[in-house]
């Protein structure tokens, strides 16, 4: 193809643009676009870049907080944390990239989030993934999660940033449709946070950073559309990654913006150069002129188009302050760095690109940008939903033996330890890391401060399928009580929306009813948005992946000595369940392991009970009062309760009575009710908590004593316990479910 | 105690160490970076953990070519202590001033979590303050760390007890299960015959601060100032 060959609505389409939106740039232009304008403008108003089905929804979620010091739009958001310090954290999706090629996929998703955090100005100092995939016997998806791990190992770990936690659900709807979330939490000085703005007619334009090759042309594009079975043809869509040289860049930009060298900087992410220049441009109110024939590049003969459309990995874009040119160039110089002077800010408000002196390239920013297609698509309920939500609980049976459908569900790949994982990642580099991975929580101190910052990433695809609006209430709600547990005050999240092809009305449905469920739980537990990610097309020979909304959670622990553990402490703790147990079993991993059904209505959610909740165990908390806090999630209270003996470090075990409730046992022990949290206290001040919940409302059950090696349940009406099992027998089979799908690979001698 | 931290392109533990030596233990330390040719009269060089020129080639193999090793050698040669840590150590060994090399671990897998060493001897700077048999727990985190050398430098380094830590049990017994890499003899750190250059692989920089509830890895540090104090 060259510049010159004739446009028509076939080239369009085959850059993914529709009859109408092809119309619209003639529209724009008043003129036929050439190759290299129609490569620009189909990767800018691909759903990756321009958001175009999903902006009218997000628009209802809540970014405001007096903490937000940047929302949604940039490329991370940013909250204050006091001492004149800020978080900064984005979430993102390398969903595609990894189905087609897993370690490389899972690799830049890594690159891609770390850039997005240091280009605000803020060290990375934490990285967390939410992972999805079909269940391990198939032999492609041990190849998948194998390969995305070690891709994600490979690249965090080369940086010297710290993986210290996240999430794994095994589910059918991922087989042909991996998810791969990758969190990321940097630390900057309130008062030196960099934008990617391109501002100050006459400053020039500086690229630093790898050469630009001929990798991951068309990635956003790629990214926006489903798959079918030539999806092996697009391998070379995907980029590969350079931690190292990242390290590099990431070393080099921070020294630049600490010396004050730059008026704006953005990352090359997806669309490259393309979609840096004009959204820089975009935010400047400016104009950009790039001469191609600046790029630094990997190879020969690369046209205009190539150049502009390349996903390399490992670029930046900056603009100088004037006059500092020489020094950026200096710094670049020092870290080994390509760098190079390739054009200016104009006030022309387009972007107009050269080639050796002719002008190849000029279109008008804001038809990229703010004119770009915006759709409300249709929307319907699915067909599906009466026939999943429909299932009669007095249908299935309750199991024989409750310590065997316990020791099932926490065998369970979703439930089981995670431990086969997070030991290929470096998660304590920094040496901040209070809490490791392997809880639902992690927390990492600020240095230099007495606080800390616990991190949760989570999400329920099968809530999702069966009412995507509570999926998206409890996504929220479960990593917010995740947080509390720790002893953190939520304070701002970012959310991954992962979601099908949004052509579909049912998935567009999906979609407007999750943004809704997180909009009211930000806006009850008064927890602002301040960035994210939306990435549709999760689609893959037309079936749909469930509607799995990730949420980022951040809170702020003031003293980091106050930090609450989920395992049990001391012999001789009472055991207090806090919130109200009811007979909720619908969407539950029990109901999937043990009886090998996926449906009913996922549990309910009161959004001013679980607040109560919420705030009520966070100043018990704070107060001094509770030694160890896990809320209850998948698997129920039982695995709740199983977690704190296996967590503890001294393995300590539990004895526990239920009292009497007009509901199955089942669903007392393993259903999935929301809002309650499993806390232990000190024998003396059992009185004090129970009072503070009397008065707040919080219903509590004292269930237990922690003592012993053996985790006893047994129902206050009847004598014996229906469930004793041994804290190590647990432990083991927990432990060894991931490594068994491994045993062979990781025991190579 | 003057302590440089080596900085080579890549290295990632460096503020750690920094962070140990400066604000734990208050002992001015600085960077130095590895184009340098002068220690600027420190007493200690520290090489720290990380991954220097992105472990392409072969862990370690470009950074010992960085003109600030020359000098390093000098240094350790005029009997300066030199502590490398992981990537260090692996530097260490490519530039020849520990013997033997480092393999891919068994499991071809990188590892990060905490393992038990044994302390092997106390006829050095950097364990001098620590009774040989104390077991230190330490985290690992590395996928290079199976420590390989042929039986006639296995033996030397026996003979003349220059195997400093081994992988071992919570109780301290040798075994195969508590060796997390594949090493030769569960070797975890070794130091040169003149006891003043250590190449270990756990990270003592990593356990010095005890908000985990641990502080064995300060015990090395210490001991490097407490052997410092003696000399002096």
């Amino acid at each position: 193809m060259t510049n010159s060959m004739p446009m028509n609505q076939d080239v369009a389409e085959r850059h993914g643009l529709t009859q109408e939106e092809y119309q619209k740039i003639l529209a724009f232009l008043g003129r036929e676009p050439n190759l290299l304008e129609l490569g620009v403008f189909s990767v800018m108003w691909s759903e990756h870049c321009s958001y175009k089905s999903s902006k009218v929804h997000l628009k209802k979620l809540p970014t405001a907080g007096a903490r937000v010091l940047q929302g949604p739009g940039e490329n991370a958001g940013v909250v204050d944390i006091g001492d004149g310090l800020a978080a900064v954290f984005k979430i993102e999706s390398h969903n595609h990239p990894s189905f087609i090629e897993p370690y490389q996929g899972a690799a830049t998703g890594v690159g891609g989030i770390l850039r997005d955090i240091f280009t605000m100005g803020a060290r990375p100092v934490a990285l967390l993934d939410s992972l999805r995939f079909g269940p391990m016997e198939i032999p492609k998806n041990r190849y998948l999660l194998e390969g995305v791990v070690s891709g994600i190992a490979g690249y965090g770990n080369c940086m010297g940033i710290p993986t210290v936690g996240g999430e794994i659900y095994f589910n059918e709807i991922y087989n042909q449709n991996p998810l791969v979330n990758v969190f990321c939490l940097g630390i900057a000085k309130k008062d030196r946070i960099f934008r990617a703005s391109a501002s100050g007619v006459g400053n020039t334009v500086i690229y630093i950073g790898s050469k630009t090759g001929r990798d991951g042309i068309h990635g956003a594009t790629m990214a926006s559309e489903g798959f079918d079975e030539s999806i092996e043809a697009r391998r070379p869509t995907v980029q590969v990654g350079d931690p190292f040289t990242e390290k590099l860049l990431l070393e080099a930009c921070l020294e630049i913006m600490k010396r004050g060298l730059v008026v704006g900087i953005q990352d090359m992410g997806a669309a490259g150069l393309t979609s840096s220049s004009v959204e820089m441009a975009g935010r400047g109110g400016t104009g950009v002129e790039l001469d191609l024939s600046l790029v630094p590049r990997r190879e020969e003969g690369m046209s205009p188009y190539e150049v502009m459309l390349s996903e390399s990995q490992e670029r930046m874009l900056l603009v100088a302050k004037p006059g500092m040119e020489s020094e950026i160039l200096g710094v670049c110089a020092r870290w080994d760095l390509d760098a190079a002077v390739i054009g200016r800010v104009t006030d022309s408000r387009r972007l107009v690109l050269k080639e050796e002196g002719r002008i190849v390239a000029d279109l008008p920013v804001s038809s990229l940008t703010d004119d770009a297609p915006v759709y409300e698509r249709p929307m319907e309920a699915p067909a599906y939903l009466d026939a999943v939500q429909g299932i009669s609980l007095d249908l299935i049976p309750q199991p024989s033996d409750s310590g065997d459908a316990l020791m099932t569900l926490l065998r369970s790949p979703t439930i089981a330890s995670k431990r086969w994982v997070y030991q290929q990642y470096d998660h304590m580099v920094r040496t901040n890391t209070v809490i490791p991975p392997g809880f639902e929580a992690a927390v990492v101190r600020v240095k230099e401060t007495r606080k800390a910052l616990v991190l949760s990433l989570g999400g329920n695809g099968a809530y999702g399928l069966l009412n995507p609006y509570r999926g998206g209430v409890i996504a929220v709600c479960e990593a917010a009580r995740n947080v509390v547990c720790a002893g953190g005050r939520p304070i701002g999240l970012t959310d991954c929306l992962n979601f099908g092809n949004p052509e579909k009305p049912a998935v567009m449905w999906q979609f407007a009813l999750s943004v809704e469920g997180i909009a009211d739980a930000c806006r009850e537990l008064e927890i602002p948005v301040v960035s994210g990610n939306v990435s549709f097309y999760n689609e893959t020979n037309g079936l749909d992946i469930y509607p799995t909304p990730i949420i980022g959670m951040v809170g702020l622990i003031e003293d980091v000595a106050r930090v609450v553990r989920p395992g049990f402490q001391d012999e001789g703790d009472r055991i207090v369940l806090l919130g109200e147990t009811k007979e909720e079993l619908g969407g539950t991993e029990y109901l999937k392991q043990v009886h090998s059904r996926e449906g009913g209505f996922p549990p309910l959610l009161d959004l001013a009970v679980e607040k109560v909740l919420q705030n009520c165990c966070l100043d018990a908390i704070e107060a001094g009062i509770i030694k160890s806090a896990h809320d209850c999630s998948e698997g129920g209270l039982a695995v709740a309760l199983a977690e704190a003996a296996m967590m503890s470090v001294r393995s300590l075990g539990a004895a526990v009575t239920l009292p009497d409730l007009p509901i199955r046992m089942d669903a007392y022990l393993f259903g999935e009710t929301q809002s309650r949290i499993v806390v232990t206290v000190k024998e003396v001040r059992l009185d004090e908590l129970e009072k503070r919940c009397a008065e707040k409302g919080v219903p509590t059950a004292v269930i237990g004593r922690v003592g012993g090696n053996r985790l006893t349940i047994r129902a206050e009406r009847s004598g014996r316990p229906s469930i004793d099992l041994s804290v190590e027998a647990m432990r083991t089979a927990w432990q060894g479910a991931i490594e068994s799908h491994f045993q062979e690979s990781s025991q190579g001698r | 105690m003057r302590f440089g931290i080596l900085v080579f392109p890549g290295s990632n533990c460096d503020h750690d160490c920094y962070h140990v030596l400066k604000h734990l233990l208050g002992q001015p330390a600085e960077f130095i970076w590895h184009k340098e040719t002068d220690l600027r009269g420190v007493d200690a060089v520290v090489i720290p953990g990380g991954f220097s020129y992105g472990d392409y080639l072969r862990t370690g193999a470009i950074a010992q070519y960085s003109p600030v090793m020359k000098t390093v050698r000098d240094f350790a040669t005029a009997g300066g202590p030199v502590l490398g840590i992981c990537n260090g150590f692996q530097i260490l060994l490519e530039a020849g001033l520990l013997p033997g090399a480092m393999l891919r671990n068994r499991s071809l897998k990188f590892i990060c979590k905490e393992v038990f060493v044994r302390v092997e001897t106390d006829q050095t700077p950097f364990t001098a303050s620590v009774q040989p048999g104390r077991i230190l727990k330490l985290p690992i985190a590395h996928a290079e760390g199976n420590y390989y050398a042929d039986p006639e430098t296995l033996r030397e380094l026996k003979e003349n007890h220059q195997v400093v830590f081994r992988y071992c049990e919570s109780d301290g017994r040798i075994s195969d299960e508590a060796n997390p890499n594949g090493s030769r003899d569960s070797i975890a750190g070794i130091c040169n015959r003149t006891r003043n250059v250590l190449g270990m692989m756990p990270h003592p920089e990593r356990c010095a601060e005890g908000f985990d509830g641990n502080t064995d890895g300060r015990s090395i540090f210490q001991s490097i100032l407490e052997q410092h104090a003696v000399k002096r």
